[in-house]
């Protein structure tokens, strides 16, 4: 791929997407820099998971334009999106408990041996042990199970997949939810290797602004289907962003 | 401050040390790790005390005239769980293999009755085995219907057309030397099928992505569809080889006894089928099972039932005493599995 111009890895034009009589969108613009992490915050029903479902090519957008690298393009399957290199790791983490971590890593993109339809395990163990090591994740071994593993290394792995599976663009939902502080720690940390990487770009969905203040370099506020308040990360933003959270409030209660 | 590190962040005791690097193993090496992983070590073990108990009560049960009645029995079972454990593990139950299992072979001999050639009856048979297969997938998967239901319907379904068809009277298997010799007329060719199958079966399962896709889907549902598994395929897939099988094994066994019978009698092979896979270490919630569990599993079942029939245990109580041994055999399962686990630690 030759460098594009544009620095930006997704940028969105006025979205908008009903359900029913329901608007969980209503004009929304947001752009994410290259190499970036942009944190999407909101509470639950602002819009922030359709935003996404829109960024994934699970949900087509009523109207609006979407930019991907600076092309315009339409996402209408995740399949497509996908070979665009944005790749979403889900709460669930779509991981198979009863599997491997190796087997989970190469999920539905198993290697096979040369000249039979067996599975390549020695080469699938060997890179993903490889690509683990690479980004500072610690595991006992590729070879346990995830069932085996802690909630902060499931997610870890589940976005190492991501990563491997060639990603540019990385869509994180959610990803310290049901997670302690030392856990959370662990993921926190992996994000930021990530950005020192500078190979991926990341918009990390959250309701919690703390760990959003940690790891992003920017913050969008998601209210009622539109951006209300999109900053850099500065001492000062976790109050503005309490404030937009209360006034809305406010006027919510009086209307 | 904001870009504060957590307290915890630099706090590595809660994550495990890294492992030795993965070592390369090879195939047998592998094989025998799945083997040792799993609760077939300790089937093995009750299937040994059970075999060890029957010999000592009665001199009959390890001897030439018995053994190819025991492995025929296994034999019969385990085809049908090995494909029974593949729909167990991505989380889809075939109650309808009894009455395929009696149904093929009405197939293959009114085919056979029509002038088809022996070998294309049993084909044509195999076939229809596997539409009723397609069917119990194609209700289930694209109609919605829980799996559970649609193959008791199929049972039953299954079932009366076999009574129409047969008029429910035996009818004999077509007499043709060579072909039943090879179909299981023959001390041991039953128990040869078997072990091809579960060593064919069990490949597929460790090592082939149709077996790797089988186990994500019955563990994580919505993530193997979300990674791109198509879902659907697999189950039917699976659907249409359990019922193979089922059909495979009552081809067998009809030339194994050289009568072909009407279903009623006959159906709870299925249930024995689903114990020994469960006996085998087959989680009913799905995810999780092995073929060779499955046939260890009926191998556990055949020898109690065999076992009792030569102590000439009393036919009112022995479906009850056949019960509890399940129940017994299933416990001790899982009590050596618990100290299997306890020891590796």
């Amino acid at each position: 791929m030759t460098e594009e111009p544009t620095q930006e890895a997704v940028r969105v034009e006025g979205i908008t997407k009903s359900f029913g009589a329901v608007k969980a969108l209503r004009g929304v613009n947001m752009r994410l820099k290259r190499g970036e992490v942009l944190g999407l915050v909101g509470d639950n029903g602002a819009g922030k998971s359709t935003l996404i479902k829109i960024l994934t090519g699970y949900v087509q957008p009523d109207t609006g334009l979407i930019f991907i690298n600076g092309q315009e393009v339409r996402l209408r399957s995740v399949t497509y999106a996908r070979s665009l290199g944005i790749e979403t790791v889900y709460q669930d983490l779509a991981l198979a408990n009863d599997l491997s971590v190796y087997h989970n890593m190469f999920l539905n993109r198993e290697l096979l041996r040369p000249s039979l339809p067996l599975l390549n395990n020695q080469e699938m163990r060997r890179l993903a042990a490889d690509h683990l090591e690479k980004m500072d994740i610690n595991i006992p071994s590729v070879d346990v199970e995830i069932s085996k593993l802690s909630g902060g290394q499931r997610q870890a792995i589940a976005i190492a997949r991501a990563v491997y599976s060639n990603a540019k663009i990385l869509l994180l939902d959610e990803p310290l939810a049901a997670m302690g502080a030392r856990e959370g720690a662990l993921i926190l940390d992996l994000i930021r290797n990530l950005k020192e990487m500078g190979e991926v770009s990341i918009i990390m969905i959250s309701h919690n602004y703390l760990q959003v203040l940690e790891v992003c370099d920017r913050v969008n506020l998601l209210q009622h289907g539109t951006i209300t308040l999109d900053k850099s990360v500065t001492p000062s933003l976790l109050e503005e962003l309490n404030e937009a959270v209360m006034r809305e409030y406010r006027v919510n209660k009086v209307g | 401050m904001v870009k504060k590190a957590l307290p915890g962040t630099t706090d590595q005791q809660e994550i495990e040390p890294s492992g030795a690097p993965p070592r390369t193993r090879s195939f047998w090496a592998t094989l025998g790790r799945i083997f040792l992983r799993q609760r077939e070590a300790s089937v093995i073990i009750v299937a040994i005390v059970l075999i060890i108990y029957f010999q000592l009560s009665n001199d009959n049960f390890l001897t030439l005239q018995n053994i190819p009645v025991l492995s025929q029995y296994t034999a019969a079972t385990a085809i049908i769980a090995a494909g029974e454990v593949m729909l167990l593990i991505c989380g889809e139950i075939d109650l309808s293999v009894g009455e395929v299992y009696a149904f093929a072979p009405y197939i293959m001999y009114f085919a056979y009755q029509a002038g088809i050639p022996l070998v294309a009856s049993i084909i044509l048979a195999l076939l229809v085995s596997a539409v009723v297969g397609l069917i119990n997938g194609a209700i289930t998967v694209w109609l919605k219907v829980p799996s559970l239901i649609t193959t008791l319907g199929t049972l039953f379904l299954i079932e009366g057309i076999t009574l129409i068809i047969s008029g429910a009277t035996q009818v004999p298997t077509p007499e043709e030397p060579v072909i039943k010799t090879i179909m299981g007329n023959s001390a041991y060719s039953e128990i040869l099928w078997a072990i091809f199958i579960v060593i064919v079966m069990q490949i597929v399962l460790s090592w082939t992505r149709w077996g790797i896709h089988t186990i994500a889907i019955g563990s994580n549902p919505d993530g193997a569809s979300e990674v791109g598994i198509n879902i659907n395929k697999v189950k039917i897939g699976n659907f249409i080889l359990t019922a193979l099988f089922a059909g495979l094994s009552g081809i067998l066994d009809s030339f194994y006894v050289t009568t072909i019978n009407p279903p009623a009698a006959i159906s709870d092979i299925m249930l024995t089928a689903i114990a020994g896979a469960v006996i085998g270490g087959t989680v009913l919630q799905g995810g999780s099972g092995t073929i060779v569990g499955a046939f260890l599993g009926t191998l556990v079942l055949s020898i109690l039932n065999n076992g009792f029939t030569l102590l000439g245990a009393n036919a009112y109580v022995y479906d009850a005493i056949l019960g509890l041994a399940i129940l017994i055999a299933m416990i001790l399962n899982v009590r050596l599995q618990l100290l299997r686990k306890a020891g590796q630690e």
